[in-house]
């Protein structure tokens, strides 16, 4: 119900092009808690027009990006009888999370052109630097498979519910291991391939509470943090100590 | 119930964590060892970055060898003396450790430099240990209980510098003592350990410390290199995760209780044959995990140090 208020409210309010995409989210916030365990993120909305839909075969891909971080991929080796890394390669950007959802394949409903345009597909979004031995491409595939394995990486093709070619809607699960940082969202409207309109928003993931806290001053005052570790450690030794003294009275 | 731990940036279920830090509390207890060595790598088996385990390892062990010192303090078997001595090496030890650690860690080497130590040290004191048990079980069958003398001087009686130590009943160097503490001292800050599976052989067999002190000195020394390696991992690599670090804790001080009472009705040559198994069994996963190809052959590691700000 609050859904359709939403909806209902953005079509109005919105100024006028040929297709627009307008959109909601069930939350623009996540709030990383002690007991956190993972969000679901709901997208929803439709496409308004002015004019009564031209043909054309209409697909919807919606794309939830982690912050950037450089990343450091290493491959091992046996030397010796052991497995050691040696070769390795700089990721230069890579999203700490990357879940792109389709209404339909991938390969019908986004040209190659577009995606390399706009950087929709995983393959296009990371960005590698250098390597030291051995085949870029292979570092920036194990990148995917290892993070696709920890649902880092998803990719989520046909799970938009696109109805009448106007509403549409998907459900995006957010892991546990999440990094903070502001969670790009972008939503494309495609015809045939091609890229017909963007809406971007993001979703503010952070650390409330206890969690942000120890963050905190574990990065701005690390010399009171590991003091106040200790000062928890010892108390906790002496009181299991005192505790166990008095079992034995 | 899962936990968000906010340095490992994980979530990691709260009574798993509480299981391990008491299983191991029970060994701990049984076999008098800080037990540094067994957590340390069942941590790095549920997930949680090596560089995090180690480091709040080290934490952990602060708690735990200081509520055993206080225990040893009252029965007066701790040699405060030799402890301080061994203190000196140890935080030098630990100071170059921990540059060690991070240079390796910046090679991209550090799991592999953990792994090693492990393997090579588990494996020596591990094997050194069962054969030591195995002909004190032969010899009290055989004689009926009466133990080895202590061997009373070797060359360590030779070297300058002495120095009294009367709890203990020594008149040694000190050179000895400050190697012992200083090759801990790197091993707590590779390993995440105390160091008491080392250090203990090393006081009885190198340094010739009666058997009855050995135990609380090397608790009291050991207090003192994790805190300063807890210090250095938290002020250098912010990587000492609090919350981990208690869950741990609180099932590490109830399990050890449990563990010294069952410890308490078994004979000690059957204690140290069980731990020199367990020994063996830790080194054997791990120099197995090293020999045998891995299913992943490629790892990611963060680039620029360990926060994402």
């Amino acid at each position: 119900m609050l859904r359709l208020v939403a909806l209902i409210v953005c079509l109005v309010s919105l100024p006028a092009k040929a297709q627009e995409i307008v959109l909601g989210l069930n939350q623009n916030e996540v709030a990383i808690t002690a007991t956190f365990d993972g969000a679901e993120i709901l997208v929803f909305g439709a496409i308004k027009r002015d004019a009564p839909q031209i043909g054309g075969n209409l697909g919807i891909i919606i794309a939830v990006s982690g912050p950037e971080q450089q990343v450091t991929v290493r491959r091992k080796d046996r030397r010796v009888g052991i497995w050691v890394n040696t070769q390795s390669s700089q990721i230069e950007a890579a999203p700490s999370f990357y879940a792109v959802a389709t209404s339909g394949p991938l390969r019908e409903i986004l040209s190659n052109g577009e995606d390399l345009t706009h950087s929709i597909t995983l393959p296009r979004v990371i960005r590698s630097a250098e390597t030291n031995g051995g085949d870029i491409g292979e570092f920036s595939n194990a990148l995917i498979r290892i993070r696709a394995r920890e649902s880092l990486y998803q990719v989520l093709e046909e799970t938009v519910n696109f109805e009448e070619a106007t509403l549409f809607d998907t459900a995006i699960q957010l892991p546990a291991n999440l990094t903070e940082g502001d969670y790009a969202t972008r939503i494309y409207l495609t015809r045939d391939g091609q890229v017909v309109d963007i809406y971007e928003t993001s979703i503010a993931v952070h650390k409330v509470g206890l969690e942000r806290w120890l963050y905190r001053l574990a990065h701005d005052l690390p010399f009171a943090y590991g003091a106040l570790s200790l000062a928890l450690a010892i108390l906790a030794g002496w009181l299991a100590s005192a505790a166990f003294s008095g079992f034995r009275r | 119930m899962q936990i968000y731990l906010p340095i490992a940036e994980i979530s990691v279920n709260a009574f798993l964590l509480l299981g391990l830090g008491g299983l191991v509390g029970i060994l701990s207890g049984m076999f008098g060892v800080g037990g540094g060595f067994l957590m340390t790598p069942l941590l790095f088996f549920i997930g949680i970055p090596p560089a995090v385990a180690v480091a709040t390892e080290a934490n952990q062990i602060v708690a735990s060898s200081f509520s055993g010192v206080l225990a040893n303090v009252k029965r007066k078997t701790v040699d405060f003396r030799m402890g301080t001595v061994l203190l000196v090496g140890g935080l030098v030890g630990s100071a170059l450790g921990i540059i060690l650690f991070n240079y390796l860690r910046s090679l991209g080497q550090v799991d592999l430099l953990v792994k090693l130590s492990y393997v090579i040290f588990l494996g020596i004191v591990g094997s050194l240990m069962f054969i030591e048990s195995l002909n004190a079980i032969r010899k009290t069958r055989q004689s009926g209980g009466k133990p080895p003398a202590r061997k009373r001087h070797n060359w360590v009686h030779n070297l300058p510098f002495k120095m009294k130590f009367r709890v203990s009943g020594l008149y040694i160097s000190i050179i000895p003592p400050l190697l012992v503490g200083l090759l801990v001292g790197i091993l707590a800050a590779i390993m995440g350990v105390g160091g008491g599976f080392i250090m203990v052989p090393a006081m009885i067999y190198i340094l010739g410390m009666p058997t009855k002190v050995v135990i609380g000195t090397s608790l009291f020394q050991i207090i003192f290199v994790t805190a300063f390696t807890t210090m250095l991992h938290a002020t250098t690599n912010y990587t000492v995760d609090m919350v981990l670090a208690i869950l741990l804790i609180i099932g590490g001080v109830i399990g050890a209780q449990i563990g010294a009472r069952i410890g308490a009705r078994m004979k000690a040559e059957q204690l140290r044959i069980l731990l020199a198994m367990m020994v063996l069994a830790v080194c054997g996963k791990l120099a197995f995990d090293l020999l045998l190809q891995p299913a992943e052959l490629y790892s990611i590691a963060a680039s620029t140090g360990g926060g994402n700000h």
